[in-house]
């Protein structure tokens, strides 16, 4: 199922009228615990144009890396996926077998893990692990072949051919990530996610490596999912962001948006606490605690530490709704619940 | 730069050279420590028996100054150092004038390959017993039936080298009770002779074999439980490889390095195991004829015996840790934490 | 200038009781049910070796005090061997033997592995790097082979000169573990503190150090009497281990240099195979319950 590049001519920018190329419909990933359900991921639904750039934003258990990894069907026990809909080009990847699954990782969607370091295996070189992922996915067997394709993937995230012979310990932390892209984009996926790929790495290495996504998504007209906590990052990179919260999506727009109006309560706490070069102000945080969500608070799961709560967030979920063109938010202040 | 470093490298072959050294101080000094001065006792034997052939004052006497008998202790010790390096161990004592190194040179062959290939077999079965004992995706009947084996894990070698004597060899008759090869066959490089020797050496090395798998299924079993929880491990599934590749590719090549240096620790145990077996299936192996030593109070035999089965542990364990750098690429640039 | 005098820091012995001791043993032994098995079998065996020895008659252990070689019998429950020993009475003497040798070594090599490797991962320096090469050295060199060149020269072999030789020759392993724990542990806060408030080093060992040990050394015990056993018995088959008491492996050393197998006197060498494989049937139950404290896995124990 390797898939030919199809939506480079549909631009790269995530215009308006580009088709969604993913679809994630009430997806639903429970935790199996000795005390019950953890609803890590609690009915959340997104899309992606083709070509764009989302940001998944949220705290730590806010759900996010379980969505990256859900969408792949990467989950492990004691982790589930309940329930929910992940349309890939229209065909629901939870419904497929593990065969056609495993089929479709890295050619149709792949991922680019959080922490590089450790996610290459120490005994291969770095050539046969790249030959291993064109390998499982065609009939190509001329390693003549799978090596000019792997070394033209290599010259556009900027490293060498001669990387191919080396073992990762031998690499640095830039470089690794950078091999890690490589194999992303080495079967031309429709959508690649990144899961924290450059937060294991200092600053100006960080630059680079998000730069060389950058160009190479580009050229590839993949549509990226970029998961962090980074909000600086984000800013630089990302065309949407979507803002999770306690396993659900609270506010989906573009990032000029998000930053210039957030509309969430959560959000707007989360951007005010955000340092500027200019305040001398005291920090703000977000008082409260992080919701359980073994035992969700009823209604809003945001409403014990919302300074707008109103008694009807304690009762009833809000749903996410596109309240403006393109700007989706799931709180009772915009959805006109109340009158 | 890779390839086995020099420092590592030198660091192991001092640990052999020491082993060789402590093997032969402790042959020196025991003897001398003992009460009733075991050494006089000796060397009165073998002038007794001296007195009994041709030539016997001048052999006793050419003895005497090559280990230097007459001299200071200190001189004598590095005589003997001297001596043992250059295979010359002296004389048995119940056959002399036989020297000791004629004697037990034929015996070296026998133990070295019972030794060798049970060793191999037990590594081979364990890592592979281990690996589907630990993988989620073995079917359930198979995992059940491999911890079966374990129950001869309990039992010294020697146990079970009764049992399987007793059970298949003298009531079923299917193997032969001793020897390493029919007493009526001329030995040589034949195909029916080496069959023989095979049929021979089954019950024995399948006291080893079944005695040490449970332990090595387990050990292997626990390296995989960790290997599995890598992150590399998480990737290569991202990648979508098939499972049989990421199993042996990058779950079992990553365990098999520890799995290794265990084996080099466990070498001397095994070897231990071996020279009751040999006994009980009087296999004319070093255990054997130790054995036969001792029945016979032939103490330079005893001593010899005992400084070619260190020297070879230690040659082993040296082939082991040279070898494991080809094993496991980061190596050279950990620095070891023991010893 | 004066100094504030720190207190001095005591590990927190918040409800030690000997009572509370009783009781979380046997919550252990509840949830543990192989070790539980393993012990009720070796504590078993024991009492019939303890309680059996009290009432059988010690003269039918002596050579030529029954017929031989008859099979079992209502006189002899075990039948006699070839000296014209009684075979019960033999195994009955020999059973409480074999633990004491078993308790005797398997003590030794513990209490030498620990002090080593406590001392050589806490102070490092040369006497570390003596002790850790000799126990590599040791590992390496097949245990049995020693202690056969050893006991070659022993002229009367006692129950007890034997499990001190081979104690002697068990420590390398526990030492080892205990010093890279130790190597680790002192690096710890609560380890530091405790330097800092002026705390003896001796007293840094044994009390912040060691108590987090003790369940890698209950583990290392049950393992050292079971190798300690091994070793011994397996002397004893060779004819090396005490010739005047009754031991289980001296009776099959005799069976074998008799040929009792070809013979066809299953009796003379059957009950001590049995008698040791309950042994050590019982010794891996326990091991293996034991395992996950066998094996400290530092990364894990820094985390946890």
């Amino acid at each position: 199922m390797i898939s030919e590049v199809q939506s480079k001519s549909i631009a790269g920018n995530g215009a308006a009228n580009a088709s969604k190329v993913l679809e994630v419909r009430n997806l639903q990933v429970n935790y199996h615990t000795a005390r019950g359900p953890v609803r890590a991921v609690n009915g959340v639904s997104f899309f992606l144009k083709a070509g764009e750039r989302l940001g998944l934003v949220g705290e730590s258990g806010s759900g996010k890396t379980t969505i990256a990894l859900s969408l792949m069907r990467l989950i492990q026990e004691p982790a589930v996926i309940e329930g929910g809909e992940v349309l890939l080009d229209g065909t629901d990847l939870l419904r497929l077998s593990e065969e056609e699954m495993r089929r479709a990782r890295f050619a149709d969607i792949a991922l680019i893990p959080q922490g590089a370091m450790n996610s290459l295996n120490p005994m291969m070189k770095i050539g046969e692990q790249l030959r291993d992922t064109i390998r499982a996915h065609t009939s190509e067997s001329s390693k003549a072949m799978l090596d000019t394709r792997i070394e033209a993937v290599l010259e556009s995230v900027d490293l060498r051919a001669d990387v191919m012979e080396s073992y990762p310990h031998e690499l640095s932390g830039g470089m690794k990530q950078r091999v890690c892209i490589a194999m992303g984009i080495l079967l031309s996926p429709k959508v690649i996610v990144a899961d924290e790929p450059t937060s294991a790495l200092d600053v100006v290495v960080q630059r680079q490596v998000m730069e060389t996504l950058g160009r190479v998504q580009k050229k590839l007209g993949a549509a990226v999912i970029l998961v962090g906590h980074d909000m600086g990052l984000m800013a630089q990179f990302v065309d949407r962001i979507g803002v999770m919260y306690g396993g659900k999506l609270v506010e989906v727009s573009p990032v000029r948006d998000i930053f210039k109006d957030p509309l969430h309560p959560y959000t707007q706490m989360l951007i005010g606490s955000l340092p500027t070069l200019n305040s001398k102000e005291i920090f703000k945080g977000i008082p409260g605690l992080t919701p359980s969500l073994l035992t969700p608070p009823p209604g809003c799961m945001f409403h014990p530490r919302c300074p707008h709560a109103m008694d009807h967030c304690s009762v009833q979920i809000p749903p996410l709704e596109e309240i403006k063109p393109d700007r989706w938010v799931a709180c009772h202040l915009y959805n006109g619940s109340l009158s | 730069m890779r390839g086995v470093d020099v420092r590592y490298f030198l660091k192991r072959l001092g640990m052999f050279v020491f082993v060789v050294f402590v093997a032969t101080s402790v042959n020196f000094f025991i003897p001398r420590m003992a009460p009733g001065n075991p050494i006089g006792a000796i060397t009165s034997r073998m002038a007794q028996a001296s007195a009994g052939i041709e030539n016997g004052e001048a052999m006793f006497e050419a003895y005497r100054e090559r280990f230097g008998l007459n001299k200071p202790l200190y001189v004598q010790y590095f005589t003997y150092l001297r001596n043992t390096l250059r295979l010359d161990l002296g004389y048995s004592l119940s056959a002399y004038p036989a020297g000791v190194w004629e004697i037990i040179r034929p015996s070296i062959a026998w133990t070295l390959g019972l030794v060798t290939i049970s060793v191999i077999i037990t590594f081979v079965l364990g890592v592979i017993a281990g690996a589907l004992l630990a993988w989620k995706h073995t079917p359930a009947l198979v995992k059940m039936f491999i911890p079966v084996t374990m129950i001869f894990a309990a039992l010294p070698y020697y146990l079970l080298a009764l049992l399987l004597l007793f059970a298949l060899a003298y009531t079923s008759k299917i193997f032969p009770m001793s020897g390493a090869y029919d007493s009526r066959m001329t030995p040589g490089f034949t195909l029916v002779f080496w069959r023989d020797v095979a049929y021979h050496a089954v019950l024995p090395a399948l006291s080893i074999i079944l005695s040490s798998l449970g332990f090595w299924a387990l050990n292997m079993r626990g390296l995989m439980v960790n290997t599995i929880g890598e992150d590399y491990m998480l990737l290569a599934e991202a990648k979508g490889l098939k499972k049989a590749r990421i199993l042996w590719w990058y779950a079992v090549r990553n365990a098999i390095p520890s799995q290794l240096t265990q084996l080099a620790i466990t070498l001397g145990h095994v070897v231990s195991g071996a020279i009751l077996v040999e006994i009980i299936f009087a296999y004319p192996g070093l255990g054997y004829m130790l054995y036969m030593a001792i029945t016979n109070s032939d103490y330079t035999v005893i001593q010899g015996i005992t400084f070619i089965l260190s020297v070879s542990v230690g040659l082993a364990v040296l082939i082991v840790d040279l070898l494991y750098p080809r094993l496991d690429p980061r190596v050279n640039y950990v620095t070891e934490n023991s010893g | 200038m004066r100094t504030a005098t720190i207190p001095k820091v005591t590990r927190q012995r918040t409800g030690f009781s000997p009572w509370n001791a009783v009781r979380s043993s046997f919550n252990f032994l509840r949830g543990n049910w192989l070790f539980t098995l393993g012990l009720s079998l070796l504590l078993a065996l024991f009492l019939f070796g303890a309680i059996g020895s009290m009432m059988v008659d010690p003269d039918r252990s002596e050579m030529g005090a029954v017929p031989l070689n008859l099979p079992p019998s209502w006189d002899n429950p075990l039948g006699t061997e070839g000296f014209g020993r009684d075979l019960y009475t033999l195994m009955v003497l020999g059973i409480p033997n074999t633990f004491k040798i078993g308790l005797l070594a398997g003590g030794v090599g513990v209490l030498i592995g620990v002090v080593i490797g406590l001392m050589a991962g806490y102070y490092r320096g040369f006497a570390d790097v003596a002790f850790s090469s000799l126990a590599d050295v040791m590992l390496v060199i097949p245990a049995l082979a020693i202690l056969i060149t050893v006991s070659a020269y022993v002229r009367s072999m006692t129950v007890e000169l034997m499990a001190l030789i081979v104690g002697l020759l068990a420590w390398p392993l526990p030492a080892r573990v205990v010093r890279a724990q130790t190597l680790s542990l002192r690096e710890r806060l609560f380890v530091q503190v405790a330097r800092l408030s002026g705390q003896s080093d001796l007293e840094i060992l044994f009390v912040q150090i060691l108590p987090n040990l003790l369940s890698y050394l209950a583990a290392a015990f049950v393992g050292s009497v079971s190798s300690g056993i091994l070793a011994a018995v397996g002397l004893e088959v060779l004819g090396l281990g005490p010739q005047l008491v009754p031991t289980v492996g001296r009776t099959l050393y005799q069976a074998f240099s008799r040929s009792a197998m070809g013979r066809g006197m299953w009796w003379w060498w059957g009950p001590p195979v049995v008698i040791l494989a309950i042994i050590f049937a019982g010794l891996f139950l326990m091991s293996i319950s034991l395992d996950k404290y066998a094996n400290p896995r530092l990364k894990g124990a820094e985390r946890g």
